[in-house]
């Protein structure tokens, strides 16, 4: 074999895996994003069986400890619309009443949202951006820090 | 006074940075030793100004601002020192300190480097210094003062007060600055209009250098995440992850890159393209860090002022950069004679796969910000994502991987080197059946597990024939191979080792939620778990409370315990996990609450995850692969001609 058609051959194959390359982020990029949603929107948004990312603070007095089931229970707001949401798992060391926190799992109407990962910061001092913006929106946005 | 002295030490080293970065562009002999001195001083005025910030916060100085944010009198000593770097501002000035001193390094050891090449060098380095002391001088000053002083800091996010953690900082930063050298490197090459296999040959330690010190740092991440956060999670896809990730692929494929380009003198372009890249990321990692543009499930504090700042500096360097590769990238392009099956192709191939990879989780990690900015709503590109993409690029990168070393320059012999790895072949083929078997058919885990066999075995086929070269008694044929064989076949296996503890851990963790009343016990993973009593300690600056376990396992009984411990002074719980270890994996205990209606029970997480350790075994290898070949290259200049 000449030493340009292995140098074609080369090419070819790094093009062919290329495009197989972008068009799995493509396809990845279309099927297995989160979105964020806000309790406000939930309603619109879920679809059953699909991956969400509650945002809010957690109301005070709301959060329920577990029964023998396992679960916990609290109640994430916007400022407008509450939702209660079960969670089985450990809750991370930040969480706390009154501060901001993401809930990652799936909702159906009349049913409380079921997270299977309960987000909260490092950094007490900082309120997940999404969460601001969630609140933002509903017009209750309080200066810097929650 | 000691805040000032440190203050007044940085913008010294500002003044000697920008004369390091013009008379080293000026790249006139009668100049090179000024340059030399002028990069010494400079590092060594940065050294004090990191001295100051430590001294301020051991001596807890709550006159300074940093210290009061991340620091407390009641914090070990141990934590002082490292939280002048654990925050943004001491960050800043460390990454300055690095730079500093990795450019008077360099400009220390010419060793036969031409002139215009190695001047230009130190001089785009201290430029590359003087850029992050403006922003940190400016923007992120770690000396400001607070007036009045308060009595007492804040503390440091207890999370952060652990030795893995300490450390973790510092290697990321030695790693991404570390990037700045084969950077000025590339940017001199482009100004001199030439690359040579000499240049090349300058490349090489300080990308290794850099890229060890990415491996460890990241491995210090992921160990700190696995048994700080409690629920043994080890690596995330989270953005600020993969803000290290990205360079660390780069920088993976600038070590590989490198090699040719030393050895056969071809590939200089793309070299020093990746070098402009590696860089450009690191850069682009503190920004996607301090920004907070995008969420992250690590929180620092967030300024968009300094995002932009960081931003504007990408801008520079990424311009300057990319605009010369532009115009003089065609002049250093020189016909390449190597075959399709041969050492070089296969090391392109290693560069396509790994650059592939760092392009994707690019996009992975960018992709919110484009959604958003299209008004597509807030969006989280998250673990399935990355599993879809990344696995697949890097598992095929990994199937050519054994081959290369078997394959000689220019021309190889495909035939041959397959043939050899045929008992590989049969090893990993006979873990896809038993994998599958064993997982009721879970296909991706059986490749993974297969694919990390086909590496060690690979890896350990390559050692074999070349020990069988030597002359001698097996012991003396061992103690003759080149340290550079050792080197590459300890990182080749350890990212097979890698591999199949991270597709094994998390493939087949097991994990499971009971409660438990003191002398109650639950089976779980092969193991009685037993809940002795469950009490309240006084630590240092926190209390915790404190649930001791037994294990019994085959026979076997073992003492275990986990805490929940809280900090007053930053108001902040903690979970510390117990976490046993044995040959099939960790046996990993967390402590919840205590239950609603039934008081004096507690629910406790059990996790089982099997083969963990090989992951921090394997990053262990790849980092003493990187350093090995540090030393194999110091040792192979020193007897050599430079």
């Amino acid at each position: 074999m000449r030493r340009r058609d292995q140098r074609l051959i080369l090419i070819a194959a790094a093009g062919a895996i290329l495009v197989l390359a972008i068009s799995l982020t493509f396809f990845g990029l279309r099927d297995s994003v989160t979105y964020f949603v806000a309790p406000s929107d939930l309603a619109e948004k879920a679809a059953p069986g699909r991956m969400l990312r509650l945002g809010g603070l957690v109301v005070e007095g709301t959060v329920t400890p577990r029964g023998d089931d396992g679960v916990i229970a609290f109640d994430v707001t916007d400022g407008a619309t509450v939702v209660r949401v079960h969670y089985d798992g450990l809750l991370p060391d930040l969480f706390r009443e009154g501060q901001g926190v993401v809930a990652e799992g799936r909702w159906s109407p009349g049913e409380p949202f079921k997270a299977d990962r309960v987000l909260a910061r490092h950094d007490e001092t900082y309120m997940p951006r999404e969460v601001a913006e969630a609140i933002k929106n509903r017009g209750e946005w309080k200066g810097e820090s929650p | 006074m000691i805040a000032e002295i440190g203050a007044f030490c940085m913008a010294l080293a500002l003044a000697l940075s920008l004369a390091q970065g013009v008379l080293g562009l000026r790249a006139q002999a009668a100049h090179a030793g000024a340059a030399v001195a002028v990069a010494q001083v400079a590092a060594l005025l940065c050294g004090v100004a990191m001295a100051c910030l430590i001294i301020v916060f051991v001596i807890s100085d709550f006159s300074v601002s940093a210290v009061v944010s991340y620091s407390h009198i009641d914090k070990p000593l141990i934590y002082k020192i490292a939280g002048s770097w654990g925050n943004h501002e001491g960050s800043m000035l460390l990454w300055c300190a690095v730079s500093a001193l990795f450019g008077a390094l360099f400009a220390s050891l010419r060793r036969g480097q031409a002139l215009g090449l190695w001047s230009k060098a130190v001089g785009v380095q201290g430029f590359v210094t003087a850029g992050a002391l403006i922003y940190t001088l400016a923007l992120s000053n770690p000396f400001a003062r607070l007036d009045p002083a308060p009595l007492q800091g804040l503390g440091l996010n207890p999370l952060l007060q652990d030795p893995a953690l300490a450390a973790h900082p510092p290697m990321l930063y030695l790693g991404y600055v570390g990037l700045s050298i084969p950077f000025s490197l590339a940017i001199a090459a482009l100004l001199e209009g030439r690359a040579d296999q000499a240049w090349a040959k300058a490349l090489r330690p300080w990308t290794l250098a850099a890229w060890t010190c990415l491996t460890i740092g990241i491995g210090l991440g992921a160990y700190w995440a696995y048994y700080e956060l409690g629920w043994g999670g080890w690596w995330f896809w989270d953005p600020v992850e993969n803000a290290s990730f990205m360079p660390w692929l780069i920088a993976c494929a600038l070590v590989h890159s490198a090699i040719v380009t030393e050895r056969r003198g071809s590939l200089a372009a793309w070299t020093i393209l990746l070098s402009i890249l590696g860089f450009g990321l690191a850069l682009l990692g503190t920004f996607l860090v301090r920004s907070g543009v995008l969420t992250s499930v690590h929180a620092f504090a967030i300024d968009p002022g300094r995002g932009i700042a960081v931003l504007v500096l990408l801008a520079v360097a990424m311009g300057v950069g990319f605009g010369l590769y532009a115009l003089r990238a065609h002049k250093l392009a020189k016909p390449s004679g190597f075959a399709a099956v041969s050492r070089e192709s296969m090391l392109v191939w290693n560069n396509f796969g790994l650059s592939v990879a760092a392009g994707i989780v690019l996009i992975g990690t960018l992709y919110p910000l484009m959604v958003e900015a299209a008004g597509g709503g807030l969006i989280s590109v998250g673990p399935p994502f990355f599993n879809l993409t990344v696995t697949p690029v890097l598992g095929a990168l990994f199937l050519l991987l054994p081959l290369a070393p078997l394959l000689t320059w220019r021309v190889g012999n495909a035939r041959a080197a397959l043939k050899q790895l045929l008992p590989a072949a049969i090893l990993a083929l006979l873990t896809l059946g038993l994998a599958l078997w064993f997982s009721h058919g879970r296909i991706a885990p059986a490749f993974g597990l297969a694919i990390g066999v086909w590496l060690v075995a690979g890896g350990l086929i390559y050692l074999w024939a070349r020990v069988r070269r030597g002359e001698g008694r097996l012991i003396a044929k061992l103690a003759l191979l080149p340290l550079a064989v050792w080197s590459m076949s300890i990182a080749h296996i350890g990212a097979g080792v890698l591999t199949i503890g991270a597709i094994g851990e998390t493939a087949f963790r097991s994990e499971r939620a009971v409660a438990l009343a003191p002398g109650e016990g639950a089976e779980f993973a092969g193991r009685r778990i037993t809940l002795l009593e469950v009490g309240e300690i006084e630590g240092p600056n926190y209390s915790a409370t404190r649930a001791n376990f037994r294990v019994d396992q085959a026979g076997r009984a073992a003492a275990l315990s986990a805490e929940r411990r809280f900090y007053p002074t930053s108001n902040t719980p903690t979970t510390e996990v117990g976490i046993l270890g044995d040959l099939d994996g960790d046996l990993y205990i967390a402590l919840g609450e205590a239950l609603r209606d039934r008081p004096g029970v507690w629910t406790v997480r059990l996790y089982h995850n099997p083969v963990v350790q090989l992951i921090f075994i394997g990053t262990i290898m790849l980092a003493i692969g990187g350093a090995l070949s540090l030393l194999a290259l110091a040792r192979r200049r020193k007897d050599g001609p430079a």
